[in-house]
């Protein structure tokens, strides 16, 4: 949506924050995910419609303003659930390991693997083979254009916004069993998400996939052999990539 | 003339105020070293880097590492500070160089974000969170207002070198880039390069607000290093005005009295920042000079 | 030795071919015209010529030396210039200044990183500049406040600062006052011969009597070339302006 949106690690946050408090009264994982999504969505409707509408086009204001509602987040939840991190419990029939072709899997993280790859073909298949996907893309291409033939551009944006924050939030309890939910977070996240996309390149699901796929392998490796040059190898491929190809490996222009 | 008038009020400053504004003003020197060097790119390039304090927290660590582990007097850490920050600048920029305005900026802020990594993970070399301490100051200029004359100096030749970038034909070209990229190309002029050389210009007098900085605080932490520091110094642009040269200066003492008047009584200085950000852009986004001046000038048409 | 020779250029966008297979020649100090009706590619063999954009295939050659691959500021210290249809000046700043940056990009001193700008030798070239397209007197207006027509002339003027060998002029002529376009087509019948003029126009009757060959350009190929006799006569050159 070529909006410049530093929030997205803050939300994620979030969204782990608000599970591990939505998880006391309601025990069971993927109902707090759920539900913690649907809360950070509500809060991305906000900023966005109030705040990031009115930006279009000012880059510089849409990253300050985000960069400012990510300070703002991060503070208000060291405040409101403290400084020390909260570990969020594995769901129980998820703790055993499991037995695959003779290698033992960690559960969880497998399961994290199948949603991951579930969420990639959904919104895949939302974006590309959809009407509303199709509706979606023609507003990013040509704004006016798309609105002249009756699209509701604007409405599709904030929806397109929220369903972003939603999986963010939910995706902080998902991963809070692996992570836990602790205040830097978000600072952790952020990078991340600022890999793969340009890596991948703006603009495309397949790079974000793809850049997510190299990043984690890579990364993955590298930590295990190199520790103390952990961040240098996890940004080590995003920059090799924009040095040969500005625009990321399936981007649709450079970023 | 009004330069004038300033450079007099702050050399007087130290014969007429307390040791805390004597210290407070120079934290605010240093800081508009940084903010004006970001405003070299910002302002007067069109390119939005958040990733500056990667430059200021890379000299600060050079020095200080090279007076821990090699023993090295200020005289050779200084220069081996602003060369060896130079040469990552040099290589930075041709990568996030490959891009312009959002790109660019996603670009700076990842390769800043390795740096400050690694200043976190490899313990070894930096102690991780615990930072690096027990440093000195050059000339042993250890008294407030000694350091303070020191300051002013370094930040008077830094700014006005700054200034004769930007008036240069150099720096007539970079504005140039700025407002119209593609006709720039069209009339001759190396776009990429003017851009590139200008990156590593800002980072050098970014470097130098970095030694400044190590030689204040006879301190450095990864925080310096962090995406927070720079937005600081990105806000201190944004509120003082982009494309002015006093901008800067302004902003860099607001943002500073800010800090130091907040962090006494309100414990989340964050969050006050993240409130700032957000009020600037959507009520001041032309920053508080030239909002201040436009007022001014509606003030003395009236009168 | 022609002065532009373009060979077999070839451009597409996504699927559309913009330029389908051009070839043509200019020789040096001739005065070419290319016209064509709206979306036959003139502005994009343009903007393919200076570099702004990047051929599919097909080459470029500025007097027998080839400029295929060149960045744009590369092909301008080759000696070409160009004026824009759409004005993408520096409306903030002085007629004076705007011209002094066109004189810097080939200038050794666009590196001085000290030296002040303002008011340097520059200027006063700007000023000659500016007396060639009878200007001189606004050199320190903003460009934002000079009329449309005298901005078409300092557009001409900041090509004209460059010294170039083959100037492309794209439609300077659009939207101007018959007493302005009067002026301008003075001004470029007053170009002197060392340098090659192609210039793209849209409204045939104006700039028929400024050219000296005619190239005509209909979904990215050329229909027809020949002096302006020749394209007049021609039956092609009808069908494809009265058949829109």
């Amino acid at each position: 949506m070529r909006i410049a949106n530093l929030t997205h690690g803050a939300l994620f946050m979030l969204g782990a924050y608000l599970g591990v408090s939505i998880l006391k009264r309601v025990p069971d994982l993927w109902l707090a995910a759920a539900l913690a999504g649907a809360a950070v969505a509500v809060f991305g409707f906000f900023l966005e419609r109030f705040i990031l509408r009115k930006l279009g086009g000012n880059v510089l204001g849409q990253v300050l303003v985000t960069l400012g509602v990510s300070f703002i987040i991060a503070d208000l939840c060291l405040i409101v659930w403290g400084g020390d991190p909260i570990p969020i419990p594995t769901p129980g029939w998820l703790q055993q390991p499991l037995r695959l072709f003779g290698l033992v899997f960690p559960a969880y993280r497998l399961a994290v693997v199948v949603i991951a790859v579930i969420a990639a073909v959904g919104l895949y298949v939302l974006i590309e083979r959809t009407r509303l996907g199709a509706m979606i893309r023609a507003g990013v291409d040509d704004m006016d254009m798309a609105r002249a033939v009756g699209i509701p551009v604007s409405r599709l944006f904030t929806t397109v916004f929220c369903l972003g924050a939603a999986l963010a939030g939910a995706g902080g309890v998902i991963g809070g069993p692996i992570m836990s939910a602790y205040p830097g977070l978000d600072a952790d996240m952020l990078p991340l998400a600022l890999i793969v996309v340009i890596l991948g390149g703006v603009g495309s699901l397949l790079g974000a996939f793809v850049g997510a796929f190299i990043t984690g392998f890579v990364y993955t490796f590298g930590v295990a052999l190199l520790p103390d040059l952990a961040y240098v190898i996890l940004f080590l491929p995003m920059i090799l990539v924009i040095a040969f190809r500005p625009r990321g490996l399936f981007g649709k222009f450079a970023a | 003339m009004r330069w004038g008038v300033l450079l007099a009020a702050l050399v007087a400053l130290p014969f007429l105020a307390g040791e805390y504004y004597i210290n407070l003003t120079s934290q605010i020197f240093i800081f508009a070293i940084f903010a004006a060097s970001i405003n070299l790119l910002l302002g007067y390039g069109g390119l939005p880097t958040l990733g500056h304090s990667a430059y200021m927290g890379l000299a600060a660590y050079i020095s200080a590492l090279a007076a821990l582990k090699l023993g090295w007097p200020h005289w050779a850490a200084a220069p081996a500070a602003l060369l060896g920050t130079v040469l990552v600048a040099g290589a930075f920029g041709l990568i996030a160089l490959r891009a312009t305005g959002l790109g660019f900026l996603m670009l700076t802020l990842a390769l800043s974000q390795v740096l400050w990594g690694t200043a976190y993970r490899w313990v070894s070399m930096t102690d991780g969170d615990n930072g690096l301490r027990g440093l000195s100051r050059p000339f042993q200029i250890d008294g407030a207002t000694p350091f303070y004359f020191f300051a002013l100096a370094v930040t008077v030749f830094s700014l006005w070198m700054m200034a004769r970038y930007v008036g240069s034909p150099l720096g007539a070209a970079l504005k140039g880039t700025r407002d119209q990229a593609r006709r720039m190309s069209a009339l001759g002029h190396d776009v990429w390069l003017i851009r590139w050389v200008t990156f590593v210009y800002a980072a050098f007098w970014g470097a130098v607000s970095g030694l400044l900085f190590v030689y204040y605080h006879k301190y450095i932490h990864p925080i310096s290093l962090s995406l927070q520091s720079s937005a600081e110094g990105l806000l201190a642009v944004i509120a003082g005005g982009s494309g002015t040269l006093a901008g800067p200066l302004v902003g860099a003492a607001i943002v500073m009295l800010l800090k130091n008047w907040a962090s006494a009584y309100i414990e989340r200085w964050n969050m006050l920042l993240g409130f700032v950000f957000v009020f600037i852009v959507v009520f001041m986004p032309e920053g508080v000079v030239p909002g201040v001046k436009r007022l001014w000038l509606r003030f003395r048409s009236r009168a | 030795m022609a002065a532009l020779q373009i060979k077999s250029l070839k451009k597409a966008f996504g699927g559309l071919p913009a330029i389908n297979g051009v070839s043509l020649e200019v020789a040096p100090g001739e005065r070419r015209l290319i016209i064509g009706p709206n979306g036959a590619g003139k502005t994009t063999l343009f903007n393919l010529v200076t570099g702004d954009l990047r051929a599919d295939s097909g080459s470029i050659s500025l007097f027998d030396s080839e400029i295929t691959k060149f960045s744009t500021h590369r092909r301008v210290h080759r000696g070409l210039a160009r004026t824009y249809q759409i004005i993408t000046l520096f409306p903030h700043d002085t007629l004076e200044h705007n011209i002094a940056l066109s004189l810097l990009g080939l200038s050794r001193l666009r590196w001085d990183f000290f030296s002040s700008f303002e008011g340097n030798s520059l200027y006063a070239d700007a000023t000659e500049i500016l007396k060639l397209v009878g200007l001189e007197h606004l050199a320190a207006r903003p460009l934002a406040e000079v009329s449309y027509g005298e901005k078409r002339r300092v557009e001409i003027a900041m090509a004209l600062a460059q010294k170039p060998k083959v100037l492309l002029l794209d439609e300077p002529l659009a939207g101007l006052s018959r007493e302005e376009r009067g002026t301008v087509k003075a001004l470029i019948a007053s170009i002197p011969r060392d340098v090659t003029v192609v210039m793209i126009e849209h409204d045939m009757d104006t700039a028929l009597d400024m050219a000296e060959r005619i190239t005509v350009l209909h979904y990215g190929s050329v229909i027809v070339e020949g002096t302006r006799s020749e394209v007049v006569a021609d039956p092609k050159t009808k069908e494809v302006y009265l058949g829109h």
